[in-house]
């Protein structure tokens, strides 16, 4: 694959200029120590490539850093305007793949992963 | 860590966390010296000298080493089980540089790993950081840089979903090509 082919990803991609303001949800994967040896970027994988599957482009995802329960690594947060922050734990790519659907897609929370 | 690549995200964390805006790292395999070099350096907000002696001080991380942290102590470990060294040189409002040595045929070295999936997770989760990357291998390179492929698809970010699908491709196609010589 040439840098060159990297412009198909561009050709109409609506979300390639998202503000952090304009998205509809905010996933922060947990990148500290703790985090990164338990998979978090695996789970970073599962996420971004359903939410290309999906075709969902309103949503942001970014990294934070421990959050302060290395036992439940690896982890994310799902934030969104006016809402408690969703804070998911355990996770598998598996999962996240559910979480997508469900919560990121759906709009509703799967209870059971959250910590 | 199982992979050096997970120790390099991990390192990689401490730029950004450090308000770096440009990251570079560089793995070099050098069969003939036998030696793997990793180096990560950044332009953050860097270290004091007093915070560098305790860091790299085993005294300090085997007694407590959550009072200095966890990621840096690991990767000197790591390194030192397999007949290498972590240095750090990190100047206060200049930047810090990370200096790690492997033996290529140690034992115990951990495999290098998915530096692919490293890099991709970096570029994705900063869009903001410029990426300077470079695997070099007995003479055959691999070299991704941020600004550059932003530059040249006209855009400010890299990482929509979808973007994030081709960039990992792009990567993966990289390294592989670097690994089949
Ligand atoms: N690149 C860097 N720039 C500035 N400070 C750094 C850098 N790397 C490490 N540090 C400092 O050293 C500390 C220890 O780093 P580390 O061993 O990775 O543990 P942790 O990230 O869990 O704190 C950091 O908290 C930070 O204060
Ligand atoms: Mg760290």
């Amino acid at each position: 694959m040439k840098l060159e082919d990297l412009k198909k990803a561009v050709d109409g991609d609506r979300g390639v200029e998202l503000e952090e303001g304009d998205a509809r949800y905010t996933v922060a994967v947990a990148m500290g120590t703790c985090g990164v040896s338990a998979g978090a970027r695996e789970i970073l994988a599962a996420l971004m490539d359903e939410l290309a599957a999906r075709d969902i482009v309103d949503v942001i995802v970014t990294q934070t850093g421990c959050m302060g329960m290395c036992d439940r690594e690896p982890m994310f947060e799902v934030r969104a305007e006016g809402a408690e922050p969703v804070v998911y734990g355990d996770m598998t790519p598996e999962k996240t793949r559910e979480v997508v659907a469900e919560h990121l897609a759906g709009g509703t929370p799967i209870e059971e992963y959250t910590v | 860590m199982e992979e050096l690549a997970l120790h390099i995200l991990d390192i990689a964390q401490n730029s950004i966390r450090a308000g770096a805006r440009n990251i570079r790292v560089t793995v070099e395999e050098d069969a003939e010296a036998d030696t793997i070099t990793i180096v990560i350096t950044d332009d953050g907000s860097g270290m004091g000298e007093e915070t560098v002696k305790r860091l790299l001080d085993p005294f300090f991380t085997t007694r407590d080493t959550r009072s200095v942290g966890l990621g840096i102590p690991l990767f000197a470990q790591t390194a030192e089980t397999c007949g290498g060294n972590v240095g750090i040189d990190s100047e206060l409002g200049c930047g810090t540089t990370v200096t790690a040595r492997f033996q290529l045929n140690h034992i115990d070295r951990p495999p290098i790993g998915d530096m692919a999936a490293t890099v991709w997770a970096l570029i994705t989760l900063n869009p903001k950081v410029e990426f300077k990357y470079r695997h070099a291998r007995d003479g055959a390179e691999f070299a991704v840089d941020t600004a550059e492929i932003k530059n040249f698809l006209g855009v400010r970010k890299l990482n929509s979903p979808r973007m994030a699908r081709y960039l990992k491709e792009y990567l993966s196609d990289g390294e592989e090509r670097l690994a089949d010589g």
